[in-house]
């Protein structure tokens, strides 16, 4: 966007009044010195994989959600926006449920996305400067995140076990409660979700940090440190901003990530107590792929879609004001 | 095209006729070949269809048999198949909940398996989808009738009047117990309790001896299938006759989990028991009345050192009764069936069943009468179990009825049972959302 405004008037400087567009137009292209299509033609790998994986789905999804559908029952009516009225009438088939997903999300997000910006952060400061052994503990921090999800989760539920788990017998040998309900009881099954989610993915943010950490010149904290600046300083007004960019991936990427929830809880604590840890796409995987409801299910996507997408917005514009 | 036909879940007759049929496409897309191929519909194998002659045929045999029952299956195939040259089994194996939503989708495109393994309960929704066809001419060629099989097990595998199953065997819930902790508690470890009184006087014997003897889950296996067998035993049931209204908030449901809860309350059980931990702590000599599926015996066998014994469920309630799953045989919707491999299939069905004593060893109760009135069935340990199949109960075979326990009484389990809330209170409440889902069922299978 920026180039291309910026393009413009140096381009169309002399054509009349009324005809700058074609002028600008005309001008570009005997400057790149080729079709017009060129650069469609440069795109369309990726929009072809685009169109087929990304808006085809999309628009399908939409139209799913328009219908009862079971892809194995030969009627498909359609319902127009029945799916979605559902969802907003009180004591229909899917509305409870979708919502208390819908919050089980929303808490699971609240309490681990602050965590996966900051303490992936603390650990790329710390990983980022020079001592021996840095390259082991690098590989240590980001070793967690290699495992696949039914990995973590098991052995974390046998971990964690209230019974019979080793984490609680440790804790009783150490004369601390013994009992605690990790899995089976509120609060504790946040505790457990949030914890393991954390040291889970912590090593990919930090990665992130650290390639940016790394993209902050020397000179700038050289330059702060002259005018007398202590460490604090530096980190607010020289690696803060250096990293604003990586920032902005970060959070949009971790709360994207953290939304999505489905393994730790399908797996940990089966979505229980009660149903209180069933996130969203838990329930909208049980209600499209289990119960074969597609049509539910894609309006509930679409629901979850749009709070995401809100969400986001809301991000890359407090983002973007704190760049001027 | 005829909603409503299949809807109400075809025979494999129907299905051909509407296959013909322009709409076809829904449920055939990408499928070649026609009706006039279907074996079945033609009456092939004279001989009863006990053997097969034809040309070699590899058949695609799916199951969900990833426990300790995997290698024994496997064993059994890999015999079957070294006796008839010409069937070449392959076998499959997913892990039972996905395996429910894959194979619907490999059937659609023309990539299932030959013949596969379900389980009863499973058997209506995947009829009603038109995933597997209609057997009766299947078990009437091989001679198969109720006689030959437990008339609970036989009739579990009806939907809408039509065979869909041929039962492979049953798995019931059962009560194992540690001999060696009883002894040591004083009680007799040959004499397990069977009546209510008997077993509450022995937990409160073992909790004594510092035991807590029941430990309770508040999950599925084996928490809801505790619930439903003591519902069974107080003479209530799950849903109505037609499985149009939850009936197990009744209060034979209530009293059955009031019953579950207060082992909690009274000690007899820790709280919040894990997912599988009542298992883990069986093995390692902490919970010493353990209630699980028949198929765990595999597991207690490799345990060294535990010395565990084997009984029906104790009557808790008024009468006997237990909760009991069955694997069934079925052949899969594939309008392009080669009839040979169908005939070959049934082969495969009968030779399966007919060997399934080598199948008890995975700790399953045989289907087949014969097989379970035979010696070698006596000796293993499931026998006293299978003596009371009669008192078996199977969740009916009603289109998408496996879609209302995980919303609705799993839940009122679960919560009741880790002390959230009180029995009548969350049975009541499940109750009137499986209300709704049953209602929800019946329009879209048009039942």
């Amino acid at each position: 966007m920026a180039t291309q405004q910026a393009e413009q008037p140096r381009a169309g400087a002399s054509p009349p009044p009324g005809k700058q567009p074609q002028g600008a137009k005309r001008e570009r292209r005997d400057f790149i010195g080729a079709s017009p299509v060129t650069p469609y033609l440069f795109m369309a790998p990726y929009l072809v994989l685009f169109f087929t994986f990304v808006l085809a789905p999309v628009v399908y999804g939409f139209w799913i959600s328009l219908h009862e559908w079971d892809y194995l029952l030969p009627g498909k009516p359609f319902v127009g926006l029945q799916n979605y009225v559902e969802l907003f009438t009180p004591g229909s088939v899917t509305s409870g449920p979708f919502w208390k997903s819908m919050e089980a999300t929303g808490k699971f997000t609240l309490y681990s996305a602050p965590l996966l910006v900051l303490v992936p952060l603390g650990v790329a400061l710390i990983l980022n400067r020079k001592f021996p052994g840095r390259t082991f503990f690098r590989a240590v921090y980001f070793a967690p995140y290699v495992l696949g999800v039914a990995v973590v989760a098991v052995l974390w539920r046998f971990l964690l076990d209230p019974n019979i788990g080793l984490v609680n017998y440790y804790l009783g040998r150490l004369g601390l409660p013994d009992g605690i309900p990790w899995t089976t009881a509120v609060p504790w099954v946040w505790v457990t979700l949030v914890g393991v989610t954390v040291w889970w993915t912590l090593g990919f943010n930090a990665v992130i940090y650290l390639a940016g950490l790394q993209d902050i010149p020397r000179e700038l904290y050289d330059a702060a440190s002259v005018d007398g600046a202590n460490a604090w300083q530096r980190f607010l007004h020289v690696t803060i901003p250096g990293l604003r960019p990586v920032l902005l991936f970060v959070v949009t990427v971790t709360i994207l990530a953290s939304a999505n929830m489905f393994g730790q809880s399908y797996l940990i604590t089966n979505g229980g107590p009660g149903d209180d840890t069933r996130t969203a796409i838990y329930y909208i995987a049980e209600t499209g792929l289990r119960q074969f409801n597609m049509g539910s299910a894609s309006a509930m996507s679409f629901m979850l879609a749009l709070f995401l997408i809100l969400i986001s917005i809301v991000n890359f514009a407090f983002f973007r004001q704190r760049e001027d | 095209m005829g909603e409503g036909r299949v809807g109400r879940g075809l025979t494999r007759r129907d299905f051909l006729g509407l296959s013909a049929g322009a709409g076809a496409g829904i449920v055939l897309a990408g499928c070649g070949g026609g009706p006039q191929n279907n074996p079945a519909v033609q009456g092939s194998g004279g001989d009863g269809g006990k053997t097969y002659d034809g040309p070699k045929v590899e058949l695609a045999f799916w199951n969900g048999f990833t426990g300790g029952d995997g290698p024994i299956m496997r064993q059994l195939v890999e015999q079957f198949s070294s006796e008839h040259e010409n069937i070449q089994v392959g076998m499959t194996t997913v892990e039972w909940p996905e395996y429910y939503q894959k194979v619907p989708v490999a059937v659609r495109s023309g990539k299932g398996p030959d013949v596969a393994i379900m389980h009863s309960d499973q058997l209506g929704t995947n009829a009603a989808r038109g995933v597997i066809i209609a057997l009766d001419d299947v078990a009437g060629s091989l001679g198969l009738k109720e006689a030959d099989f437990a008339p609970v097990v036989w009739k579990a595998g009806i939907y809408n009047s039509n065979r869909y199953g041929i039962p492979l065997d049953v798995h019931p819930l059962a009560f194992y117990y540690n001999k060696s902790v009883m002894e040591e508690a004083g009680l007799d470890p040959n004499k397990p309790p069977q009546t209510g009184d008997d077993y509450m006087a022995a937990l409160e014997e073992l909790k004594g001896a510092g035991h807590q003897g029941h430990w309770v889950t508040p999950f599925p296996f084996t928490g809801t299938l505790s619930f439903e067998s003591i519902l069974w035993q107080n003479g209530g049931d799950l849903y109505n006759a037609d499985a149009t209204k939850a009936t197990f908030n009744s209060d034979e449901g209530v009293e059955a989990l009031t019953w579950l809860v207060d082992l909690v309350k009274k000690g007899y059980s820790p709280e919040n028991v894990g997912d599988g931990a009542a298992g883990t702590a069986f093995e390692n000599g902490k919970n010493i009345f353990h209630w699980d599926g028949v198929w765990t015996i595999a597991v207690w066998k490799e345990v060294e050192g535990l010395d565990w014994g084997i009984a029906p469920l104790p009557r808790i309630g008024s009468g006997t009764g237990f909760w009991a799953g069955s694997h069934n045989f079925v052949i899969m919707n594939q309008p392009s069936a080669d009839p040979n491999k169908v005939q070959a299939s049934k082969v495969f069905i009968n030779w399966i069943s007919e060997h399934s004593i080598d199948w008890a060893d995975a700790g399953q109760i045989p289907a087949r009468k014969t097989v379970r009135e035979s010696s070698a069935f006596d000796e293993l340990p499931q026998s006293p179990v299978a003596a009371q199949l009669d008192s078996a109960h199977f969740v009916p075979p009603v289109p998408g009825i496996g879609d209302v326990q995980p919303e609705t009484f799993d839940i009122a389990v679960n919560e009741a049972v880790l002390l959230r809330k009180e029995p009548k209170a969350a049975l009541d409440e499940a109750a009137s959302r499986a209300d709704q889902l049953l209602e929800e069922n019946r329009q879209k299978y048009q039942a």
